[in-house]
């Protein structure tokens, strides 16, 4: 394999002709080319999108209660209920594979009136009254201070955590905000700490929210054991999608909603949302594996071709060398390793224009600042190992044909042709 | 060294098939300097076709310093080619990319001779063919006598049992023949087995026996007195 008569042979014959190799060479090139530029292309897409869902936990669920739309057990239908504290025990004790059950309250929203006061400033917020592992599901960056603890929670600690916006808002420019107080409707928290969300997701809105522990939240607003909504995230193994309908039901059961009433209890599946973004990348990367392949396709059949011809070119030759005493087989050799090292070559050239653009591409991106999703299109080293075997795999069959030709001719014939 | 009995050789063509060789025996000795003569279709390149296992025969025996040739596979053919014979063609042959010294070392890189020993062998004889100065020149800048010189060099570097000649002189005008000639009877008197095929009869007379072919059969086979080749060069 390694032999330098060959390799110098294999040079030998390409650099010949040396503008028909370059052509030949093109289409393979070209070929690879747009395989690596799609699949980056799609990556970026990936990446733009993820950057979407920021690090939010997606394997979970939002769950909240509505009314029932089905009498059951005397209870009329259009009953309104709410879930309580002890749910969450409940949920741990009957359904497996929970990572984190958060239950919230919340208090504001969109449009809502001005809700927070500190001295003559006042703003309207999102508050959550939080248990600790809502930053698990919720990931926050803590700029200053803490954030919530189970101290807190058991205390009920009059204790706020603010985002930037928040701060910005009823604070001066380089103002310290921990441990001055905050009048959230009427009742005054202590800041403790101030976060900063990186996810666009929330984007403006949410760097302006307000998270103090959920007890504190329950006494202060008088929802006494009531809970809002949910927050669930399953295990890393198992999938929340499967546990939702088990969650659910322990839901209506415990609420004593009739088991067929669809509408009673309120979710969100952010991780069957997440798997079809997934999906729909799933489906790009095949377009592009499809369209990429294809067009190398088209450039492999050019170097069949070609080889075809040297073959052709060559026949006196290789009947000279099988008078000589050439064995079919290294004659085949050959052949091959010409086809092979000459797809090899130009994908690589492919391969290498294909990282130059992508590379152009990351330092626009970078230069301008963000683009609505797209970010840092990129191929990975598996792709383009992967690329490589196709490419390896591509000059063999594209070899095959030409040097079975080769073989096929007889060294008598090959000497007569004068 | 060689031994043929009733070989006979046909080709299809179209419909009806074409009696080349119709029965030939023939019997060479090892050091023997062997013309092959006969006009154009006599079937001389066709008997020397089948004795350098380039093709085939259809009926008889061919023996080759006692190993019977027959239904060889492509490899095994090739193996024996390297091994027994040595080819010298009308047209020369030389691979026109590779220098005199490559083309001469190409029989042994066949035979996986480690690529030092190879070289070394190339200059050895292209030396006994008076071109060691010539050795890193390609093919075209090279005289029709001295491509000739080389592929004779070629055709012993692997140090055959036979030479084969197809018409050596063929291409040459007569004082390069005679060189080429002389090349031949030199390499003979060092005991090698020739078989020389050509048409011309100056040329048959330097060998030491004519074999007459025609219509496919040996109609004369005669001892000859050599007619050395230096006395012209």
């Amino acid at each position: 394999m390694f032999n330098k008569d060959r390799w110098r042979e294999i040079i030998e014959v390409l650099t010949t002709n040396v503008w028909r190799t370059v052509f030949t060479a093109f289409g393979v090139c070209w070929g690879i080319f747009i395989l690596i530029v799609l699949l980056a292309a799609g990556k970026g897409l990936e990446n733009g999108i993820k950057q979407d869902f920021g690090n939010i936990a997606t394997n979970t669920m939002f769950m909240w209660t509505r009314s029932t739309t089905k009498g059951y057990q005397g209870l009329p239908k259009g009953r309104s209920f709410e879930f309580k504290i002890d749910d969450v025990a409940a949920l741990r004790d009957n359904v497996p594979n929970l990572r984190f059950i958060s239950p919230r309250n919340q208090l504001g929203g969109f449009g809502g009136n001005n809700n927070v006061v500190r001295g003559i400033r006042t703003g309207a917020y999102n508050v959550y009254g939080d248990y600790p592992e809502i930053i698990n599901q919720d990931p926050m960056a803590v700029t200053a201070g803490r954030f919530l603890n189970y101290n807190d929670i058991k205390e009920k600690r009059k204790v706020a955590i603010i985002g930037q916006g928040v701060k910005n808002d009823l604070y001066d420019k380089g103002e310290d905000a921990l441990g001055t107080y905050i009048k959230i409707q009427g009742v005054n928290f202590m800041v403790i700490g101030t976060y900063k969300k990186n996810n666009s997701g929330g984007g403006e809105e949410g760097q302006k929210e307000i998270f103090v522990p959920f007890t504190s939240f329950s006494q202060a607003f008088n929802r006494g054991e009531d809970v809002g909504w949910m927050a669930i995230t399953a295990n890393d193994g198992s999938s929340i999608s499967q546990l939702k309908d088990k969650i659910v039901d322990v839901m209506k059961k415990r609420h004593k909603v009739h088991p067929e009433d669809t509408r009673a209890v309120g979710y969100f599946d952010l991780y069957e949302q997440y798997n079809r973004v997934e999906s729909l990348f799933g489906a790009l990367k095949a377009v592009a594996y499809i369209v990429g392949i294809m067009v190398l396709l088209s450039g492999i059949i050019g170097v069949s071709n070609i080889m075809l011809i040297v073959v052709k070119e060559r026949t006196k030759e290789i009947g000279i060398r099988r008078a000589l005493g050439e064995q079919p087989w290294s004659i085949k050799k050959q052949i091959l390793m010409e086809s092979i090292f000459l797809t090899l070559i130009s994908g690589m050239v492919g391969i290498i224009f294909g990282s130059l653009v992508i590379f152009g591409i990351n330092s626009l991106l970078d230069s301008v600042g963000p683009v609505d999703m797209f970010m840092s299109p990129s191929v990975s080293v598996g792709v383009v190992t992967g690329a490589l075997v196709i490419l390896m795999v591509s000059g063999l069959l594209a070899g095959f044909i030409p040097a079975q030709s080769a073989i096929r001719v007889r060294p008598i014939e090959a000497l007569r042709t004068e | 060294m060689i031994e043929i009995k009733d070989l006979h050789k046909s080709y299809k063509m179209g419909s009806n098939s074409l009696h080349v060789l119709k029965g030939i025996n023939f019997k060479v000795e090892e050091g023997e300097l062997v013309a092959i003569m006969g006009s154009s279709g006599s079937g001389k390149s066709t008997l020397l076709n089948i004795l350098g296992m380039l093709d085939e025969l259809d009926q008889g025996t061919y023996t080759l310093d006692g190993v019977p040739i027959k239904n060889l596979s492509e490899t095994k053919a090739a193996q024996y080619r390297n091994k027994f014979l040595g080819f010298i063609f009308q047209s020369f042959n030389l691979i026109n990319y590779k220098s005199a010294a490559e083309n001469v070392a190409l029989p042994l890189y066949y035979q996986k001779v480690p690529r030092k020993e190879r070289q070394e062998k190339a200059l050895k004889y292209l030396e006994r063919v008076g071109l060691k100065p010539w050795a890193d020149h390609l093919p075209s800048e090279l005289s029709g006598g001295q491509k000739q010189r080389v592929a004779i060099a070629r055709a012993m570097a692997a140090e055959p049992k036979v030479l084969l000649a197809d018409e050596p002189t063929g291409a040459l005008d007569s004082k390069t023949s005679y060189e080429v000639m002389d090349l031949i009877q030199k390499i003979n008197d060092d005991g090698n087995t020739i078989l020389v095929v050509t048409h011309e009869e100056d040329i048959a007379h330097m060998c030491k026996r004519i074999v007459h072919l025609k219509d496919g059969i040996i109609v004369e086979d005669k001892k000859v007195e050599q007619v050395r080749a230096a006395q012209y060069v």
